[in-house]
């Protein structure tokens, strides 16, 4: 599925099944973002799901998001920032002991899709996005 | 110098899937912040921490500088056997902090 | 204003609770699921306030579960920190904290009295004064900087022991002066913004300013962890920066105009139950 801006307009009506499937982050994000996750993969095929992400809708201050990941059977994780100078934000390795989820703080500079990227026991890849608002101003700064 | 704190269940059932959670005092300088004075302060982060078990990795997480200060981690593995969880942290300039819990299996 | 301004405002600042305040899934302020510390008092009488809120109730979810768990809340590193810094010797005298005060538990109860009168230095005095004098005068060690991270940790290790229970300063008595001086301060506009303490805290707070839900600007969670600086923030830094934005010079932390601020604003929350230390934005 290539889902352009226009694509996602001219769904309409249908903005809520739009809002269902994670948005499709691989395709707006950065070159840079780009570039990281096909560091990650070796330019494997990327499909959708198969992860959950938890992020705060509204981050109160960007400083420190709270995030967490349950991404099932995968061996390998990175956390990507799609709208941070330099997207990188953590790789995750887990050995089969290990339940292959985790929680961290990061920071946002802006309002943008955190992405991350698994590769699962089998050698495959998928992703999940979810924007996060990052409100900026007032006196929390 | 850096104090770490964990929270690591002090018993478990052979096979128990226990939650770990790791925190550490550092302020991540990022290398894009600037000083009062206009200079960029150095990067300077913690870029690597693991948790070991027994001697065999359970965990490990490569940060960039996106991670926040005073870096957080929450995880979980299935305990195999009686053992020591050793938590190793490594800083830019080459200082590793470590820690160690043991966790019994009744 | 008008008073049927006013009586939209608070209508409008109703909804603001009902939105902001609870619509995250924590209805209530309870510690690593064990320790229940009341967010809301009853005003005193004579109170300009018609109920005290805890800043915790103007953070979003996210920002209060930090608060919620003592391990997840990142003060306590720092209170680790100050724990070992009660047991260290530092100093002329061979003295530690603990030299004198066995335990730090025996401090339970004094954070809710702080500022009070030092009949003995014929001055008010914050806890960061006690530290100090100690200090300089007890171990013969240098004294700490207001807000650097050695006082702070210390001050939030020692009001810690009081946590849930209610801030009761005296404003009577020798601390009238004081008392008076701080009110007077508050509601004293200052700086290019032309803004007092109260314009935001007791005229608009459960509103937004651009991106903060303003609060009642409540002490009792002082000195608290700060996400913007992800530090352990003094009660003085905090009107510093309140100072700042308001773009107004700042009195110098420690000076008798905070501390007379300090007390008058603790005085507006007695009642409210100790937090510190809390985690806010």
């Amino acid at each position: 599925m290539n889902l352009t801006r226009r694509n996602a307009l001219a769904l309409g009506g249908a903005a809520i099944v739009v809002s269902l499937v994670p948005v499709n982050a691989a395709f707006a994000a950065t070159d840079l973002t780009m570039a990281d996750i096909a560091a990650f993969t070796g330019g494997a095929d990327v499909t959708e799901g198969g992860i959950e992400l938890t992020t705060p809708e509204i981050a109160e201050n960007g400083n420190t998001v709270p995030i967490a990941f349950s991404a099932p059977g995968a061996k390998r994780v990175i956390i990507l920032a799609d709208g941070n100078p330099s997207p990188g934000v953590a790789t995750f390795s887990f050995s089969e002991m290990a339940i292959s989820e985790g929680s961290t703080r990061i920071r946002l500079a802006t309002t943008q899709d955190v992405i991350v990227v698994a590769e699962l026991a089998d050698g495959t890849y998928t992703q999940v996005a979810k924007s996060v608002k990052v409100t900026i101003g007032g006196c929390g700064g | 110098m850096a104090k770490p704190r964990v929270k690591v269940p002090k018993t478990a059932a052979a096979g128990e899937v226990v939650t770990i959670k790791s925190l550490i005092d550092h302020k991540m300088d990022s290398g894009q912040a600037k000083d009062k004075e206009g200079n960029l302060i150095p990067r300077k982060i913690i870029n690597a921490f693991s948790a070991t078990f027994n001697g065999v990795e359970v965990m490990s997480v490569k940060l960039e500088p996106a991670i926040s200060t005073n870096p957080y981690f929450k995880f979980s593995f299935k305990v195999p056997e009686t053992g020591d969880l050793v938590f190793k942290w490594v800083d830019d300039d080459g200082t590793v902090t470590e820690k160690t819990k043991t966790i019994t299996v009744e | 204003m008008n008073k049927l301004i006013k009586a939209f405002a608070y209508t409008a600042l109703g909804v603001a609770f009902a939105t902001t305040a609870y619509a995250g899934e924590n209805k209530a302020l309870v510690i690593n699921e064990e320790i229940t510390i009341p967010t809301h008092a009853a005003a005193y009488e004579g109170s300009p306030l018609d109920e005290l809120i805890s800043g915790w109730e103007f953070r979003k979810a996210e920002t209060q579960a930090l608060q919620m768990d003592d391990f997840d809340n990142p003060a306590f590193i720092f209170i680790d920190k100050a724990k070992d810094e009660f047991a260290k010797v530092d100093g002329s005298e061979g003295k530690s904290c603990a030299s004198c005060h066995e335990d730090v538990e025996s401090f339970k109860g004094l954070r809710t009295e702080l500022p009070r009168w030092n009949e003995a230095k014929g001055k008010m005095y914050a806890m960061e004064n006690y530290i100090n004098d100690c200090r300089t005068e007890r171990m013969g060690a240098d004294a700490w900087k207001w807000s650097k991270s050695k006082m702070t940790s210390m001050t939030a290790l020692i009001s810690l022991q009081s946590r849930g229970l209610p801030m009761a300063v005296k404003t009577d008595g020798p601390a009238a002066a004081a008392y008076e001086m701080g009110k007077a301060l508050y509601y004293k506009r200052v700086g290019q913004l032309d803004m007092a303490c109260s314009n935001c805290h007791e005229d608009n707070y459960g509103v937004m300013i651009r991106a903060d839900n303003l609060s009642q600007g409540q002490t009792n969670g002082f000195p608290t962890y700060r996400l913007k600086n992800s530090k352990i923030n003094s009660t003085h830094a905090r009107f510093k920066g309140c100072m700042k934005n308001i773009r107004a010079e700042p009195y110098g932390q420690g000076s008798d105009e905070f501390t007379a601020l300090e007390l008058y604003v603790a005085s507006r929350g007695n009642g409210l139950a100790v937090e510190s230390p809390a985690v806010r934005n």
